[in-house]
């Protein structure tokens, strides 16, 4: 294990540390809260001579994606961060960053999205960014920021890989708010990270490194109509497989010069556990919480705290919950008019085929920064325990914490 | 001053787009990028936004590009090229990376006008103010060709389009062309001008120029559209001419120095200056024009070209004044 310093950073600072430390090629950036100190940050380490980056500071983030494009394609190492309507605004360039097969990184701090416009958290700004093809990663605090906007180069630029990232993390419950935070030295983090590889293809001029050369010249993003554009999203599809696999394979590395390790899913309390929450973010830690309380009380429940959404690991959760008699599912978004949140339904679709499924009741909570505190946490493990008793779930669907 | 490129040097340097692409028989754009590649100085990656260009020199797994070429989307060729640039300065700074060993790179943006006079407009005056050192070449064929001519900001007045139909009350588009150059000259680059593929040295120098640029360059040029426009494919060297010829699209350059614009006419059009009654009248180009049909046909009106002409005649007095003639 490397040696370690403590710092007192928020999650956007957490973010800002160790990009800095990475040193990408270009940083392009438009400000939102609570994003913005992310790129505050950044800019003090460029106006110090810190880090070799060109920071390009565009003006939409539609452009800020665009350029990180444009600077990957060319072989760059590329970062940006946004939240809410500012992933609203790159939406079209989500799906082309990941078509095209670069490995960008960015920081998203989760936000509401308008409107009414809100600057608090929840998730319904990267779930709505969920089809594009982004690999997502969803931090519980600072120091999982930290520690994932290193590993996010090591997954997106992999060569089985190679697909852009979305570290996620909660807005001010994580952007905002001071934590310890390990840190690695800069040496430890340029040798954990290298330098960006390239995949090798077969271009119209010859094999290229699958980068802009004016040596090797290669054309991208062509058209691409019904004889080909279907094989394209196939090699998608792969590659989102390969990334289940290359998660916890680079995980591994980190862990041994970090020491922490996170894998794909933190259970929590699930050996015995026969009613059990699932979620993301930093919820996540008031339900490990309120576990503890409930277990004195001598009740078993157990939570599954989901760190990559994408790619899904089915088959991991699947093993994971299979035994648990009632799961509820905490979803910080909605998908209005569908029966239920974006990963109730995934959880749902998983266990359609398995024999022993467990009864998946939805949770919504939290919506525009509304507070979770333990207590209402609390009434969820209680109505799931209701319904294990019941044998059956009346209402499957359900809100917490919401004035009805 | 930069070295100009000689007729010479550029019949000697390969075609950077190769024949064989999807273009109309006719299209001005493959003749102007061809040009605009032929004044590059060595290394260069080239980025187009969506529309007629792109579709057209790409259908995979086939390309016309000699050259390192993206597409990413319609709105943000500036965008795009800004990455471009800034990956290449970033790797030149610590001497790492594969753009690292270039010591001069020719990025350049390929733009129609509905991806610059509209939709591309933003990333173009963001890339324009943060002062990237790359060129961006409007291809303007006055409507959205590729999806089957429709009006945008840089359509003529009274010009008929899909969306902008000439019928029996309104005559075809009601706004004037937006005028893009002294928008882009607003922003105090280095370096604009316009072209006409009718003048290709001129193109060439001015592409030249436009490299040799440090700093965003801007280059207009007059793309005449076949299909679009409504004439024969032989005729598009003709319609280009004379656009310049009735100063309905003068050809000058504009470079920015000490904070000041210096506006210089170009040989085609200074011949004009100088000698005024060279100045061909706006009607000779409209009516080879089958958009401009319904100013002709079912009867003459006398009152709209009158009125194209005096846009004209104002547009050029002033561009004059401007170059101090």
């Amino acid at each position: 294990m490397r040696r370690q310093k403590l710092l007192g950073l928020n999650g956007d600072e957490a973010a800002a540390y160790a990009i800095k430390q990475v040193n990408p090629d270009v940083v392009a950036a438009y400000p939102i809260t609570p994003q913005t100190i992310i790129v505050e940050r950044f800019s003090e380490y460029v106006a110090d001579g810190l880090v070799d980056t060109e920071f390009v500071a565009v003006e939409s983030e539609h452009s800020a994606m665009s350029c990180c494009i444009g600077a990957a394609a060319a072989g760059a190492r590329a970062f940006t961060a946004t939240a809410a309507n500012g992933l609203a605004l790159m939406w079209e360039m989500l799906y082309i960053a990941a078509s095209l097969r670069l490995p960008i990184v960015m920081a998203v701090a989760n936000r509401a999205m308008s409107a009414p416009i809100n600057i608090h958290n929840d998730h319904s700004d990267s779930m709505g960014a969920r089809d594009s093809g982004w690999i997502q990663i969803y931090c519980e605090n600072s120091q999982e920021v930290y520690d994932t906007c290193i590993e996010a180069w090591r997954i997106g630029e992999h060569l089985d890989v190679q697909l852009p990232v979305m570290v996620c993390l909660d807005g001010f419950t994580l952007s905002h708010t001071m934590e310890n935070v390990l840190t690695l030295s800069d040496e430890a983090v340029r040798d954990f990270i290298g330098e960006r590889p390239y995949i090798k293809v077969e271009g119209h001029l010859g094999e290229a490194e699958f980068r802009l050369d004016p040596e090797k010249p290669l054309t991208m993003g062509p058209l691409d109509l019904y004889d080909f554009y279907f094989e394209h999203k196939m090699h998608q599809v792969e590659a989102m497989k390969r990334a289940l696999k290359a998660i916890p394979e680079i995980d591994e590395e980190y862990a041994e010069i970090s020491g922490r390790e996170y894998r794909l899913l933190h259970p929590y309390m699930m050996e015995d556990a026969e009613v059990a929450l699932i979620g993301l973010g930093s919820t996540m830690g008031t339900v490990r919480y309120v576990v503890d309380r409930m277990r004195k009380r001598g009740l078993k429940v157990g939570m599954v705290r989901m760190r990559v959404f994408r790619p899904f690991p089915t088959e991991e959760l699947q093993k994971l919950l299979k035994d648990v008699e009632v799961v509820g599912v905490l979803d910080k978004a909605m998908s209005f008019g569908a029966p239920g949140g974006p990963l109730y339904e995934e959880l749902r679709t998983i266990f359609y085929d398995v024999d022993e499924n467990p009864i998946i009741v939805d949770y919504i909570y939290g919506l525009g920064g509304r507070d979770t505190p333990p207590h209402l946490i609390e009434e969820a493990y209680e109505e799931l325990l209701e319904v294990k008793r019941r044998g059956e779930a009346v209402e499957k669907l359900r809100f917490l914490g919401v004035r009805m | 001053m930069s070295k100009a490129i000689t007729l010479k040097e550029a019949v000697k340097k390969p075609d950077l787009l190769a024949s064989g692409h999807r273009l109309c028989a006719g299209c001005a754009e493959p003749i102007i990028a061809r040009l605009v590649l032929k004044a590059s100085r060595g290394a260069i990656i080239a980025t187009t936004a969506t529309g007629c260009l792109e579709v057209a020199t790409t259908i995979f797994p086939y390309s016309a590009w000699r050259i390192p070429w993206i597409h990413t989307a319609f709105e943000n060729a500036a965008a795009t090229a800004s990455g471009i640039e800034a990956a290449w300065r970033a790797m030149r700074r610590k001497g790492r990376g594969p753009l690292a060993k270039y010591e001069t790179l020719d990025v350049v943006a390929f733009a129609g006008d509905g991806g610059t006079y509209d939709i591309g407009l933003q990333a173009l005056s963001g890339a324009l103010e943060r002062g990237h050192d790359f060129t961006y070449v409007l291809l303007d064929n006055e409507a959205y060709m590729n999806t089957g001519i429709q009006r945008s900001g840089g359509t003529p007045y009274c010009a008929w389009t899909t969306t902008s139909p000439a019928g029996t009350v309104i005559p075809g588009k009601r706004e004037w062309k937006k005028p893009i150059d002294e928008i882009v000259i607003a922003h105090e680059i280095p370096y604009t001008a316009t072209v006409s593929p009718a003048y290709p040295l001129d193109l060439m120098q001015k592409a030249r120029a436009a490299f040799e640029t440090e700093g965003p360059a801007f280059i207009h040029a007059i793309s005449p559209c076949c299909r679009g426009w409504r004439f024969p494919p032989n005729k598009t060297i003709e319609v280009a001419r004379l656009a310049v010829e009735t100063c309905f699209f003068p050809l000058y350059e504009c470079r920015v120095e000490d904070g000041r614009p210096i506006y210089k006419l170009s040989p085609p059009s200074l011949a004009i200056a100088k000698r005024p009654e060279r100045k061909k009248p706006v009607e000779e180009y409209l009516k080879i024009q089958g958009r401009f049909r319904h100013l002709f046909r079912p009867e003459r009106r006398g009152d709209l070209i009158e009125r194209i002409q005096r846009w004209v005649d104002r547009r050029w007095e002033m561009l004059l004044e401007k170059a101090g003639l």
